[in-house]
């Protein structure tokens, strides 16, 4: 059974990449393009992980990742950050947020599908 | 070029042929691979370019897209004459260039090996434009250098 | 097909460019302090995305210099550095270097690495300490546990305190410190705290992850709560014991549980003894040394492994029933963005065939016209309406290579940036017109002549400040970029507020270069018309940054053969303003489709100003060949359209013999003689480029209604060819 996927990035080229690198490895990979529209992708979908970037327009990651911790269908959906920055500082902020893991960009393949397993099995 | 697969000589697995169209202009026999054939069109007018070099006989509609046509006998430097209904442009690729070449009648497909090929005894200018030559059923075949064919850039802008 | 990476990459450099478009214009509205806010996150989001990206292709510069680029306006953003007049002239040279960068990195040519480390050396100064090293950074490097680690401020609450027992009372030795190859095998004991849940990880999947380093004993104890305190906030807690049968280092673990850092207790160790620990645990047995006094619940644990492949079996299967139908629905609304991109090759392919469209239906109407069907006929309505319908589709399909002229009007923006600083002037460009449309290709080859021509205005143009002071201008020049529709066509002007064009420096300067009589009589445009003459710009008068051999000449030349025209107005003391005027689309042209010697051909509309029947004797011999026609009080050179194209020898002028009054440019007037007029009408442009090479005297192709090519000519070109020399020289001298 693959997993379903949402990631939300505002870079094409991310998107891309995601999109490439996931739908390879089997997961069913749906796209949107900052949190606003990620969180209208979520009215529809009920994704196993969602991935999400955190400098985006209208809605950045931390304020989409408060409105998916919001919502009751998806309160406990893992939630992994994406970030250029390896510091503490950002992965304790992103925790705080209330993601559940974090990749570090740029990404490797197996890393990305490593960091979902760990939060998807 | 890629090789076509030997049909004639089916025991000389060895020595894979090449096959050629063949062509006449006035008595003689001339061919280039049949791979950089792209089509073979009956005569239509051309549009005729000015300044263009003499063998270079104009323009025609391609489908839809501009193909250059040379006139093979004058490019060759045999007598010319002026075109006649039952000619055809053989419409060849060179590169990433696609032109017309204006011949008295398509006769043939042939296929030879490159140990057939003999280059050409001597480099008049003109003979640049023969790659190989070959006996066939004693016909002379002359192989074309498309390439050297084709007008050059120098050729157009004089 | 190709490689799907290359394909992200392409699509990189494309996004690149909008995000860098995006970039100056956020940075320019900051420059002219228009901006807020947002407008330093949009910035700073640009160079983010394009450093993310470029660290995923390994593009190392551009990493670096964005990286360094970000740094500075994260700290503008987040108010620790203010931004001045300073910065913002900083950043806007920064842009213009990561333009480069981007460039470079796309088309692999080598990088102005002396003037990018130059700039980033000049936003260090500006940049906060960093307390690590830039994106070189991958690896997260795998920390011992330690609470204290990640309690950062606004951290969750407080933890409740390390309940594990004692490791001798596990019967376990202190873990050795040495990083040894862990040959006996590592025990994980694990316990989550409720944050574990809450941040949305579960033990499970971790367990599962462990089991991919070697096979498992699992065990696991429930905590008694400690006090009601304990039990309101953590219902009870799990202690989980998983020794690992694995060479696997003790950092691999930790790595499995990065995520979980600081929201758990966990202890890793290397076991000793082979044997010992390969040795069975009791099925289902708490283990003796769990410190727990109460069995684990049987619900809530997996199973305690005895083979290694139940743990992963134990995992809930994630999907859920209803997934597939919202997923659907998911995907259709995530598609719902307002553009779609297209492969340009597809539409190049949609122009071809409706320009075959084009000529089909016009190849029909020939056919309808020959068969003599009276008008109004129901054939003939037809026929108007798909004419109608055909025009439409071609007019909307050409609007799709259509794109704003904004992208151009910003790199113009870095030419009055760059050419201003080298000539010491302060100038301000003010752009209008952003968002009007025009063909893609145009805008491509319109930056060379507009570039010229911003840097001429700059340099020529403009006074410099204390001349502009003493004429009661303000200091700073104002170049003005505009672009509007006008009657089907595109108008880009270029304007200073200089000083105007000193029209008798240009005339003294034409007639000592020998260009034109010394005795002329000149109106003002004609003269303005002296500075597209070929070496009109003049070695002697080189600055280092309009002249170097480039005239107007060659911007005029770039703007024909685009199928536009040039204009000059000037004013003095006010200011010059040149306009381009361009065809809407580059594809098709109103043509006049004329014979000559057997042969038909196309001259574009544009360039025709009125035909005439002659009279034998409306042509005056002035030399051997060459005649004139005298068209209201003006002499007007007139030439063989057959001759000149070598179609036919020169033979004398008939009666009734057709001539075409063209103007290839401003103020100069040349006479076309042509056999018939055929026909006016539209018609697609086909390039000759490519398939054979450039012609004199033709500026493309098309195909007419009987499917024959006929040449459009280049009048211009053309009359320069038969003359050797410009017109305009050949016109004040005849005049």
């Amino acid at each position: 059974m693959s997993l379903s996927i949402l990631a939300v990035d505002d870079s094409r080229t991310m998107r891309d990449m995601i999109n490439l690198a996931l739908t390879t490895e089997g997961f069913e990979v749906h796209l949107a393009e900052d949190g606003e529209h990620g969180l209208e992708v979520l009215d529809d979908l009920d994704p196993d992980v969602i991935i999400t970037d955190i400098n985006m327009p209208r809605l950045d990651g931390f304020g989409f990742i408060d409105a998916v911790r919001l919502r009751d269908d998806t309160r406990t959906v893992p939630i992994l950050v994406l970030t250029t920055e390896s510091s503490n500082e950002l992965k304790t902020r992103a925790r705080n947020a209330g993601a559940t893991g974090w990749i570090v960009k740029p990404f490797a393949q197996d890393k990305l599908v490593r960091a979902l397993r760990m939060v998807a099995g | 070029m890629s090789e076509t697969q030997d049909t004639q000589a089916p025991d000389m697995a060895s020595s894979s042929t090449t096959e050629y169209l063949s062509f006449r202009i006035d008595e003689n026999e001339y061919s280039v691979e049949i791979m950089s054939v792209r089509e073979i069109r009956g005569w239509t007018r051309t549009t005729s370019l000015p300044h263009a070099p003499p063998f270079v006989r104009g323009v025609i509609n391609l489908r839809g897209t501009v193909l250059p046509v040379v006139d093979l006998a004058v490019r060759l430097g045999l007598e010319a004459s002026e075109p006649q209904d039952r000619n055809v442009i053989i419409v060849v690729d060179v590169g990433s260039r696609v032109m017309g070449l204006r011949v008295d009648a398509v006769s043939d497909i042939l296929s030879f090996s490159d140990d057939q090929l003999q280059p050409p005894p001597d480099l008049t200018s003109k003979s640049r434009f023969v790659r190989a030559l070959t006996i066939l059923d004693d016909r002379m075949v002359r192989v074309l250098d498309l390439e050297a064919v084709l007008p050059s850039n120098e050729e157009i802008a004089a | 097909m190709s490689d799907p990476m290359q394909e992200i990459m392409a699509s990189f450099f494309v996004e690149c460019e909008e995000l860098h478009e995006s970039l100056v214009d956020a940075l320019q509205s900051m420059a002219d302090g228009e901006g807020d806010v947002e407008t330093i996150n949009v910035a700073f989001r640009a160079v983010h995305s394009i450093k993310g990206g470029a660290g995923a292709f390994g593009l190392d510069a551009l990493v670096d210099f964005s990286h360094q680029f970000e740094t500075v306006m994260d700290a503008c953003r987040s108010g620790t550095l203010a931004v001045d007049d300073r910065l913002n002239e900083l950043f806007l040279r920064c842009s213009d270097m990561l333009s480069d960068l981007i460039r470079c990195s796309r088309d692999g040519e080598a990088i102005d690495e002396a003037t990018a480390e130059g700039l980033i050396a000049e936003l260090a100064t500006f940049a906060p300490q960093e307390e690590e090293a830039p994106a070189e950074e991958i690896e997260f490097q795998p920390m011992t546990l330690s609470l204290d680690d990640l309690g950062a401020p606004g951290d969750a609450p407080d933890l409740p305190p390390l309940d594990l027992p004692p490791l001798e009372d596990l019967g376990i030795a202190p873990p050795d410190e040495d990083t040894a190859p862990a040959a006996g095998g590592i025990k994980v004991v694990f316990a989550p705290d409720r944050e574990l849940y809450e941040s949305g990880n579960e033990p499970l999947f971790l367990i599962k992850a462990l089991a991919d380093l070697g096979d498992c004993r699992t065990s696991v104890a429930l905590d008694a709560p400690t006090d009601a305190d304990g039990l309101s906030t953590l219902g009870g807690r799990l202690t989980w014991t998983i020794e690992i049968d694995t060479e696997a280092q003790p950092s691999a673990v930790h790595e499995i549980f990065e995520f979980v850092d600081g929201l758990c207790k966990l202890q890793v160790e290397v076991l000793e003894g082979t044997t010992e620990a390969a040795a069975p645990l009791p099925d289902l047995a708490p283990p003796a040394d769990t410190p727990a006094p109460a069995p684990a619940p049987v619900a809530e644990a997996p199973k305690p492994a005895p083979a290694p492949a139940a743990a992963p079996a134990a995992a809930p299967a994630p999907a859920k029933p209803a997934n597939g139908e919202k997923a659907a629905k998911a995907a259709t609304s995530a598609k719902a963005s307002p553009t779609v991109r297209v492969d340009l090759e597809r539409i190049e392919r949609l122009v071809n065939l409706v320009g075959e469209l084009v000529i089909n239906q016009a190849m029909l109407s020939q056919s309808i016209a020959e068969e003599n069907i009276p008008p109004n006929s129901p054939v003939t309505n037809g026929l108007d309406e798909f004419m109608q319908l055909t025009r439409n589709i071609q007019e909307s399909v050409m609007m799709i290579r259509a794109q704003p002229v904004k992208s151009l009007f910003q790199r113009m923006s870095r030419i009055v940036r760059e050419s201003s600083a080298a000539v010491g002037k302060s100038v301000k460009l003010v752009t209008d017109g952003e968002t009007t449309e025009i063909d893609k290709t145009a805008i491509e080859r319109l930056a060379d002549p507009l570039t010229h021509m911003i840097r001429n205005a700059v340099d020529h143009g403009l006074e410099d400040a204390a001349t502009r002071v003493e004429r009661g201008k303000s200091e700073q020049g104002e170049i003005r970029l505009k672009a509007y529709h006008k009657s089907g066509r595109v108008l880009i002007e270029v304007s200073d507020d200089g000083g105007g064009i000193n029209r008798e420096k240009v005339k003294a300067k034409a007639i000592q270069n020998g260009l034109i009589p010394e005795d002329v009589t000149l109106t003002d445009t004609e003269i303005d018309q002296l500075l597209f003459l070929p070496g009109f710009s003049t070695a002697n008068e080189v600055s280092n940054l309009s002249g170097r051999g480039v005239g107007m000449d060659v911007v005029k030349t770039q703007i024909t053969s685009l199928g536009g025209r040039v204009t000059i107005e000037s004013t003095p003391g006010v200011g010059t303003t040149f306009a381009i005027s361009l065809p809407l689309t580059l594809a098709v042209l109103d043509g006049m489709v004329v014979t000559v010697a057997s042969e038909t051909l196309v001259i574009p509309l544009n360039a025709i100003v009125e035909t005439l029947t002659l009279a034998v004797d409306d042509l005056k011999p002035v030399a051997a060949g060459q005649s004139v026609l005298c068209v209201r009080d003006q002499f007007v050179p007139v030439f063989d359209l057959g001759v000149e194209l070598g179609y036919r020898d020169v033979a004398p002028v008939q009666e009734g013999t057709i001539a075409l009054l063209l103007s290839p440019e401003e103020g100069v007037l040349v006479a076309l003689l042509v056999d018939t007029i055929e026909d006016q009408r539209q018609v697609v442009i086909k390039g000759m480029q490519e398939s054979y090479g450039r012609v004199p005297g033709v500026a493309a192709a098309t195909i007419l209604g009987d499917g024959q090519i006929a040449l459009i000519l280049d009048a211009n070109d053309l009359v320069q060819n038969a003359t050797g020399e410009d017109l305009v020289i050949k016109q004040k001298k005849v005049s």
